[in-house]
């Protein structure tokens, strides 16, 4: 029956070679080496579970009164939007169970490639000659922030309706031409026409899941063109000798297992933990707001960001250059991505290293890139736990207005310390090795001349 | 670690030692491309197979959840169900690619890093191809494709209204205009209490548009402190502010009023999205938080039959900044 089907796939597309090639591609083995692999895994699931949601998804913000069973939102006033996701919810057979193991997907997804990111930078993976797959990597990572943001942003919940205000602010607030480019994309002043749902819709489905779809064949087909990088685990791995798995029959089973395990572990948490209970936040109204609410942890850094800002707006005259949230909603994610996109070559030029890298380094082989990776990672992760000062505030009364001067104090002195700890435990940690050699080779030296005494 | 590098060593000696001594092959049979696998693996076979009937089990009894749509508990279920049936997938599948598949460490080269005759080959191709004045012909295809794309773009100016700002300084409010709750009904002067707040709206106006939401609130006489600009714009102690945070244009759906001691810090409104915090006895000043501008003021009277009225339009724009938000006042 293997030899009919490959008698046939050969016959009508000439791929044999390329296919027995493709069977023994090695796969070099490191744990750290499955989280692209979760990534990707994890948006199998975003694909198949989000198709099935669009066949329940009303686009429309037409005002309708809710009549359905779940009795606390009976008679409210709520958009079509809305009511469709709240009867998907509550309705549908298996309906919450795919909504959450979506929403459950777009946290894993975007944790896994955040991980990936980490571990490709503080190993240099992204080295020449593999920037490209870098470019698109982090590109992917943009999309997949933006792709996360729009998606609850459709449920049109209380919740959602919020972040789309911040959002909206966001926009404003971009110089010179903030206020247009938030007409163009609301269609007019918050909450904007009846258009920007079905734009925001088919943006969602449509336009980010094809653009990261093809994004990632592009990535992976770089990753095989140029093999995977490998770590020095051994004396026959070298710059010229990959040593790894082959796809069949080593890797092949290992990685369809780690997809099972990806998908088993997102429908468990999409029945058994609870993720988004749309119907307890109620409908959005421009004049609702809920105390305490949290964006998906994803966009955390920015709310955080936001917060911390001292009041002012910078204005010259009447003019207003540049208004208050543009600073933590759109120049700290801007220079975030910047620092991410212009690293490789930023690193060349300073360390004039120009050669091809097929080894990787470990963070303490490299102590600049590390200090800087760190100094980065704390700055990103500080603004992050600013956006917790309120809840920290109210489940442990520490004050909120002395946590906020904390963290605007933090937000510039925290990356210079962590950057200089990085750099130090990297030396000392070079140290201790070449310590550790020398003594095992004068422990042998000492063995030798005891043995000839 | 040491000792798992150990041990590969070990079996890949064990590998290669064995595939160093073949037996001769028979005629008609050819050399393995795969090292033979351990030799005795029933037991994990064993294992690997029941593992993937339970998966199969969990499959089945996930439908069977679905069409018995009368559990209790019906969501959690389905997602044990479908859940677990993955999670025995990945069981089998990790005991076959641990005990069952031979796991080789092989080698290989990494691809050669460039190709310098070829590319020498397409510079050459490209410079053969028969153009005499090229960087004039690229300047016009530049112009040609740039063009292009510029009249490509221009419709995406029919998205909104993106030269025209007007309608960012409208608001529904007029003189006269009745502040009305969130169920239409006029609201009265003497409903309104002290160290509770109201949202109101314009007496026949769209409520979700951003010039709509006030929020109301009374302050003592000897509390209120407002400035020349919104002198008299409190209708004897009872003053309105738009309810769209000037920061990131949330709803401040917060009043910082403490009903016992200690009743300090004084009254503020507050927005739960970053905790802007504005003094509604100073005319809506930021005391705390993020927002670049004060919260804007709606003038308010007292019409004859007590009904709370605007006295006119906001003092400034409503909503969050942008580049022109200081540049006029509201309009209705």
């Amino acid at each position: 029956m293997i030899r009919g089907l490959v008698r046939f796939i050969d016959q009508r597309t000439g791929t044999a070679p390329l296919l027995r090639k493709s069977l023994r591609y090695l796969f070099p083995d490191h744990w750290s080496f499955l989280l692209g692999e979760v990534a990707l895994y994890a948006f199998i699931v975003l694909v198949g579970t989000g198709i099935y949601l669009t066949f329940f998804y009303e686009d429309s913000t037409a005002r309708v009164v809710y009549h359905g069973p779940y009795v606390p939102l009976q008679g409210q006033e709520m958009t079509q939007a809305y009511r469709s996701v709240l009867d998907l919810s509550t309705t549908v057979k298996a309906g919450l169970l795919i909504r959450q193991t979506h929403h459950w997907a777009a946290n894993v997804f975007i944790a896994a490639i955040v991980l990936h990111l980490m571990r490709v930078f503080f190993t240099g993976a992204y080295r020449k000659p593999r920037e490209l797959t870098y470019w698109i990597g982090v590109t992917m990572l943009t999309a997949a922030l933006l792709e996360g943001y729009l998606g609850y942003s459709l449920a049109d919940d209380l919740l959602s309706g919020m972040g789309l205000a911040i959002g909206y602010a966001v926009a404003m607030s971009i110089p010179f031409v903030g206020a247009n480019l938030a007409a163009l994309i609301w269609d007019g002043p918050f909450p904007g026409s009846h258009a920007f749902f079905p734009r925001m819709y088919i943006v969602h489905v449509l336009v980010i899941p094809v653009l990261i779809g093809t994004l990632l064949a592009v990535h992976l087909a770089l990753v095989a063109l140029k093999h995977h990088t490998q770590f020095r685990q051994g004396p026959r791995e070298s710059e010229r000798k990959l040593v790894g798995v082959p796809t069949v029959p080593g890797q092949a089973p290992r990685s369809l297992g780690l997809f099972a395990i990806v998908a088993g572990v997102l429908f468990l948490l999409g029945g058994l933990v609870q993720i988004n209970p749309i119907w307890l936040w109620g409908p959005y109204h421009t004049y609702d707001a809920t105390n305490g609410a949290q964006p998906d942890w994803y966009l955390g850094w920015l709310i955080g960001a936001l917060r911390i800002t001292p009041s002012f707006d910078v204005t010259i005259g009447g003019y207003t250059l540049v208004p208050n949230p543009f600073w933590g909603g759109a120049l700290l994610p801007l220079v975030f991505f910047a620092f991410l996109y212009l690293w490789p070559w930023l690193e060349r030029r300073l360390t004039g290293d120009d050669a091809y890298h097929n080894l990787l380094e470990r963070p303490r082989d490299a102590p600049l890139r590390t200090a800087i990776g760190y100094a980065v990672m704390s700055l990103v992760f500080l603004v992050f736990l600013a956006g917790s000062a309120d809840r920290v505030d109210v489940m442990f009364g520490l004050s909120y207005s002395a946590q906020i001067w904390l963290y605007r104090v933090l937000f510039f002195a925290g990356p210079v310390i962590a950057a200089l700890l990085a750099y130090r435990t990297c030396v000392e940690l070079q140290r201790g090795e070449q310590l550790h050699r020398r003594r095992k080779l004068a422990e042998r030296a000492a063995r030798t001349a005891r043995g000839r005494a | 670690m040491s000792s798992v590098r150990a041990f590969l060593l070990a079996a890949l000696a064990l590998l290669l030692g064995r595939r160093r001594r073949p037996r001769p092959l028979r005629p008609g049979e050819r050399e393995r491309l795969v090292v033979p696998p351990p030799p005795d693996n029933a037991r994990a076979e064993l294992l690997a197979i029941g593992l993937l009937l339970a998966s199969a089990a969990c499959g089945i009894a996930f439908v069977v959840v679905y069409v018995l749509d009368r559990l209790p508990a019906h969501t959690q279920l389905l997602g044990l169900s479908l859940g677990l049936a993955f999670t025995f997938l990945a069981a089998a599948l990790t005991v076959t690619a641990k005990r069952l598949v031979v796991t080789e460490e092989l080698e290989d080269d990494y691809p050669e890093n460039e190709h310098p005759d070829e590319q020498e080959r397409i510079v050459q191709v490209v410079h053969e191809s028969g153009l005499t004045r090229r960087r004039l012909f690229v300047v016009a295809l530049g112009a040609a494709t740039g063009s292009i794309g510029v009249a490509l773009l221009a419709p995406v100016a029919s998205l909104g209204p993106a030269i025209h700002m007007a309608r960012f300084y409208l608001t529904p409010w007029r003189r006269g205009t009745r502040l009305v709750d969130e169920q239409g009904r006029p609201l009265r002067a003497d409903q309104i209490e002290e160290k509770t707040f109201y949202t109101a709206f314009p007496e026949g106006a769209d409520k979700e548009s951003l010039g709509s939401p006030i929020v109301v609130v009374r302050l003592r006489p000897d509390q209120l402190d407002l400035p020349s600009d919104n002198a008299g714009f409190d209708a004897s102690g009872i003053v309105a502010f738009s309810k769209i945070c000037t920061h990131a244009g949330c709803a401040i759906a917060l009043y910082r009023a403490p009903l016992f001691e200690p009743t300090d810090p004084r009254p503020a409104l507050v927005c739960p999205c970053h905790y802007s915090t504005f003094d509604p006895a100073t005319g809506g000043s930021v005391i705390f938080g993020p927002a670049g501008r004060k919260l804007p003021m709606l003038p308010l009277q007292v019409d004859a039959r007590g009904f709370l009225r605007a006295q006119g339009n906001f003092d400034s724009p409503v909503g969050p900044s942008w580049w022109g938000v200081r540049l006029k006042g509201p309009t209705s």
